[in-house]
């Protein structure tokens, strides 16, 4: 009779060690980014891969994000008559929400599970073990870099991904489907304001400490439950860190979009 | 910091016991590492040694026992106190653990290049010194996944050397080398002792290998210490275990292998 009891103890005890683990993780994390090593050409190397990177991934999605909405948004509005609002309908549906969403969940599935992945190998070849044997600190090292780049990454990339959905958008909408152009940018530019751009800001800066946070976490852990260090492990790091930042973005869309229009 | 009391032994370790989730796998581990020289833990896989060295680095901690490092507990070092005994020792892990984005230069330099202040042409020099001194000069822009393992062993002990540690922590040395690279290791390790007056702490289940460079032999067997003691005396040991193990006899794997073949074709399995 207990043993339903004492499984479903043990059960939630280990969720409240990960998540104090995890938390632990951060903190570090942000301590390390005051300490040695520099951390300069680290970061830019991160911004390169996690940025410049991830550029034509972002591309395609907007670009066809934009053009699939133009579609979509010109033969709904013009139901009533409204085909003149389909740059605010647009620029709100990305600035808002799918740009900051979108980019966030393709750059979890390129740099994330590629961040995990790496620092996994790392962790079951005994290199982090290595740099901790060396008296150097590896979340200054291998993390605090990732969180960085990450941090000024994403929301340039959501910012891209933002312009070329839109110019994906004006190209179906304007170019193919008639509509007017002073229309489009007319709408686009009174339905935009500061708050819209600040909730799409907001989010793409929380989705990408998420998603930094969670792929590295996983990766630097790899293994390290189950006391076995292998490739098996690695791919599990990986596969949980794509899904858990991709659901982690998708809860924290709602919870943001709801504390702050 | 007022400086230690120089005693025989650099670190001690008392009734040590450790665990792995909580499976034990450490029981009541108690020998001492003296100073200046070259001990040798060693054992079959499985026998703990590989914990005992994730111990004495302070990759793993315990609250059951002590390991006294210069007359202070080593569980109950600072972070700070942590990293200042990692600037005094090197370790070289069985792989060698080499960084897979960086040279083999970089990857020796970057101690130096953390803890120094030191040009970077100064830093580069130490580093192919180093290079020089495991055999490696020639392939110091190389990337570890272009060596051998063997290469990768040795471009990791010259990485655990740069800083010129006082301690060095060895894990398997001679595995995945040839005979002669890995005489030349065991004269390597001989030569540190003997120039640079290093206590050095080597893992292996090579015999041959620890009897040629051990000054104190530690055998272990699941996860106990069967005997400790200078290498005679553990060729003297009346232990039964001990003997075993020296003799190379006691390996459980034959005897399942000979259960297996008694079953399968009704023989002991030897041929004919």
């Amino acid at each position: 009779m207990l043993n339903p009891v004492q499984t479903l103890g043990a059960w939630a005890l280990r969720r409240v060690f990960f998540a104090g683990r995890l938390g632990l993780f951060f903190l570090n994390t942000i301590r390390s980014m005051m300490r040695p090593p520099g951390k300069f050409w680290p970061t830019v190397t991160q911004i390169q891969f996690i940025g410049a990177k991830s550029f034509v991934v972002i591309a395609f999605t907007a670009a066809f994000t934009g053009m699939v909405l133009g579609l979509q948004g010109y033969h709904t509005l013009t139901r009533f008559g409204s085909e003149g609002w389909l740059g605010s309908a647009v620029g709100l549906s990305l600035i808002r929400e799918l740009g900051p969403v979108l980019s966030a969940l393709m750059v979890t599935g390129r740099a994330g599970s590629a961040m995990a992945a790496e620092i996994g190998i790392m962790r079951i070849e005994e290199q982090i073990d290595a740099l901790e044997c060396m008296a150097i600190d590896p979340y200054s090292y291998l993390i605090a870099p990732r969180f960085i780049a990450s941090i000024i990454s994403l929301p340039l990339l959501t910012s891209f991904c933002n312009a070329l959905g839109i110019l994906g958008g004006y190209v179906i909408g304007v170019k193919l489907l008639g509509v007017n152009e002073g229309s489009f940018w007319d709408s686009l530019i009174t339905s935009v304001d500061w708050n819209d751009i600040y909730m799409g800001l907001v989010k793409s800066v929380c989705f990408s400490l998420l998603i930094v946070w969670i792929c590295t976490y996983k990766g630097f852990y790899a293994g390290v439950d189950e006391g076995s260090f292998g490739p098996q492990q690695v791919g599990r790091a990986t596969t949980d860190a794509v899904v858990i930042s991709s659901i982690a973005v998708l809860v924290g869309d709602y919870v943001i979009t709801s504390l702050l229009l | 910091m007022p400086t230690e009391k120089m005693t025989e032994n650099i670190i001690e370790i008392h009734g040590l016991n450790s665990f792995y989730n909580r499976r034990q796998v450490l029981f009541d581990i108690t020998f001492a590492i003296p100073r200046h020289r070259v001990t040798v833990i060693m054992g079959v896989s499985g026998s703990g040694k590989t914990t005992i060295f994730r111990h004495l680095t302070g990759l793993k901690t315990t609250t059951e026992g002590q390991i006294v490092v210069d007359g202070r507990d080593l569980g109950a070092f600072s972070e700070t106190m942590l990293m200042q005994y990692r600037r005094r020792i090197g370790v070289l892990f069985q792989s060698g653990a080499l960084f897979n984005s960086l040279s083999l230069t970089e990857n020796i330099a970057m101690p130096l290049r953390v803890h120094t202040k030191l040009a970077s042409e100064t830093i580069r020099i130490m580093a192919l010194m180093k290079l020089n001194l495991v055999g490696l000069a020639e392939f110091c822009d190389y990337m570890p996944s272009q060596i051998s393992g063997g290469m990768k062993k040795r471009a990791g002990l010259a990485r655990a050397l740069i800083m010129d540690p006082e301690m060095l922590f060895v894990d398997e040395p001679s595995s995945g080398l040839d005979p002669i690279t890995a005489a030349g290791l065991d004269r390597l390790i001989l030569k540190l002792r003997e120039v640079h007056d290093m206590t050095i702490v080597v893992v292996t289940h090579e015999l041959e290998s620890a009897f040629k460079i051990a000054d104190s032999i530690v055998v272990m067997d699941e996860g106990r210490v069967l005997a400790a003691g200078r290498p005679e005396e553990i060729l003297d040991s009346k232990d039964q275990r001990v003997k075993q193990f020296l003799d190379r006899e006691a390996d459980p794997v034959k005897e399942h292998v000979d259960a297996y073949y008694e079953r399968l074709l009704g023989t002991s399995g030897r041929s004919r």
